[in-house]
């Protein structure tokens, strides 16, 4: 299976990359291999085999329902490139 | 041509657990923007999600009462897109393997048709945070506090037809979270959110139509008007030949219309996969079987119950269950005041008129459920009639007094004296001499006339069962 430029940008976009104009070719023809990769596994027979969600084979240990986190407001929004009444400010998004 | 209507919804409701679903920040409603939001739902690198056992319980507890199969294995997956209220760039969903399968509810619609409508499945995932974006120097505002609280997102089949139908289901399912006690589920704060997906085909056909969804409607109202406007909107379009586009609406209910929104992303390519960071949960019969064990009686058997037990009309038991805190004061008076007919009446008239003209819940109510008790109890053995039992009811609203304090300050006991009876039965006779003639003639309602006189001048304290055989046994 081959991925053309405009599939790439299309990629690029949903992940937010930007991606030039001179790479997106050498980006297609690498994920293009990769895809063969991917090709060749597909075409193993799994039939019988059950999807597994985890390589590990152990359960989710669970958490009991209590607060143990404080407000740490002042602390993580000094890591912010701004804030403002406690919010955090980040470029105007409309839908 | 005529069209038949095919409606699916999907509504999120805010688990009420007390910290979130990966992480131990506080879920509190209304505090201070970010004070809630630490390092997980903040998605700084190193964080890790752990799972609350809580919202697992809650959501199996629905399952259970909706009959639905309860997942043994959930897995938790990826749901991928870019928003700034969503900091880890991905909402942790279940896809493939939620907690709850196919369930069903039973609704009644408003002409008292039954219809059992299907819920496909429930899944458990995390809110996103809050955008604001009003002016802050050209910035939007964000608030984290209500990232990652759980969400039970319940999917219905498409197996809705009008506007009225879906009210019914929206309005079951709320009655039926609220017993649960695992949610508040009230629209207007956003604890419980509706989508509606819609599309319209000619009757008889099978194939359904293309379908638009109209997200975040926080009214049962506004559900009830967005649909009756999306269907004419396609039937406008498909009548004049058009086609409908596959696409996400929303609501203005000021302009009563739909219209469109841009996606979030290009056709919506989640890119959903599993979860790495979480193993899937097990769960086995026992857990299933302790979690059933802990349901309240749900409104469906209660009113069967109230229709028996205390041989209710279907109509009186339906209102009584439709909140478990009204169903559970109702049982209080009715046991203690000794007639669950009466205690029926006066909950869903007098206490209901006074609840709704103060606003306030029964839980808020002025006058406890043994209070009312006590009051009907009264009515019960003819201390005071139904009608004086109204005034008495009026006095109890700001008087703190008991019922039987009450009656004897304001001397209300009814008269069963029948000596000071027969006095007023004497005198009502004497005054209206042209009424008792009538009657002696056969003119039979003038009694109503006649016992009227008696109760004005007894106050309506007078037994008026006891003034009536009197009134005739003189006038004979």
């Amino acid at each position: 299976m081959a991925l053309d430029k405009s599939e790439v940008e299309k990629i690029a976009h949903l992940a937010r990359l930007r991606v030039s104009e001179a790479e997106s070719d050498e980006v297609a023809n690498r994920i293009t291999d990769i895809l063969t990769l991917i090709d060749q596994m597909q075409s193993v027979d799994t039939d019988s085999v059950e999807p597994l969600a985890h390589p590990l084979d152990v359960v989710q240990r669970l958490r009991k329902d209590k607060v143990t986190e404080t407000d740490q407001r002042e602390k993580l929004q000094a890591l912010a490139p701004d804030t403002q009444d406690g919010l955090f400010l980040v470029p105007v998004v409309i839908e | 041509m005529e069209w038949e209507t095919v409606i699916g919804l999907e509504v999120h409701v805010s688990l009420s657990t007390k910290s979130k679903l990966f992480s131990g920040s506080d879920t509190k409603f209304g505090s201070e923007p970010n004070t809630q939001a630490n390092i997980f739902d903040l998605a700084l690198p190193g964080t890790l999600p752990v799972f609350n056992e809580e919202a697992l319980r809650m959501a199996v507890r629905f399952g259970l009462a909706i009959g639905a199969e309860i997942g043994k294995r959930s897995v938790f997956d990826r749901k991928n897109y870019f928003y700034p209220d969503l900091p880890k760039g991905y909402q942790i969903t279940q896809l493939d393997f939620p907690t709850v399968g196919k369930g069903s509810l039973n609704v009644t619609l408003d002409d008292g048709r039954e219809k059992k409508i299907g819920v496909t499945r429930a899944h458990i995932e995390e809110n996103a945070g809050k955008s604001l974006h009003e002016e802050f120097s050209g910035m939007s505002g964000i608030d984290l506090n209500r990232a990652g609280v759980p969400l039970l997102e319940i999917v219905s089949e498409p197996e809705i037809t009008s506007a009225d139908e879906a009210v019914a289901y929206l309005k079951k399912l709320h009655t039926i979270i609220r017993y649960l006690d695992i949610s508040d589920a009230i629209m207007a704060l956003g604890s419980m959110r509706c989508d509606v997906n819609i599309s319209i085909r000619p009757i008889g056909e099978t194939e359904l139509g293309t379908r638009t969804e109209i997200k975040n409607i926080n009214s049962f109202r506004f559900v009830e008007k967005a649909i009756h406007t999306e269907v004419l909107r396609q039937q406008e379009i498909l009548e004049d030949g058009g086609r409908i586009i596959q696409e996400t609406r929303r609501y203005d209910s000021e302009r009563d219309e739909t219209s469109s929104m841009r996606s979030k992303e290009v056709a919506n390519d989640y890119r959903y996969f599993p979860e790495p960071d979480l193993l899937p949960i097990e769960i086995d019969d026992d857990y299933i079987e302790a979690v059933r064990s802990e349901l309240p009686e749900l409104p469906d058997a209660k009113k069967t119950r109230f229709c028996t037990e205390y041989k209710l009309s279907d109509y009186d038991a339906s209102v009584l269950v439709s909140t478990r805190e009204m169903a559970e004061y109702f049982e209080t008076v009715a046991q203690e005041g000794g007639d669950a007919k009466i205690a029926s009446n006066w909950v869903t008239g007098d206490l209901q008129a006074l609840l709704n003209k103060s606003n306030l819940e029964i839980s808020e109510s002025p006058i406890e459920a043994g209070r009312l008790a006590s009051l009907i109890a009264r009515i019960k053995d003819n201390t005071i009639s139904g009608k004086i039992a109204k005034t008495v009811f009026e006095t109890m609203i700001d008087n703190p007094a008991t019922v039987d304090e009450i009656i004897e300050e304001k001397g209300l006991k009814q008269v069963t004296d029948s000596g000071e009876i027969k006095n007023l039965v004497e005198e009502v006779i004497a005054n209206n001499p042209d009424q008792v003639q009538q009657f002696k003639d056969g003119k039979e309602q003038v009694i109503g006339y006649l016992v009227g006189q008696a109760m004005q001048l007894s106050k309506g304290k007078a037994n008026p069962g006891q003034v009536n055989t009197l009134l005739r046994d003189k006038m004979k």
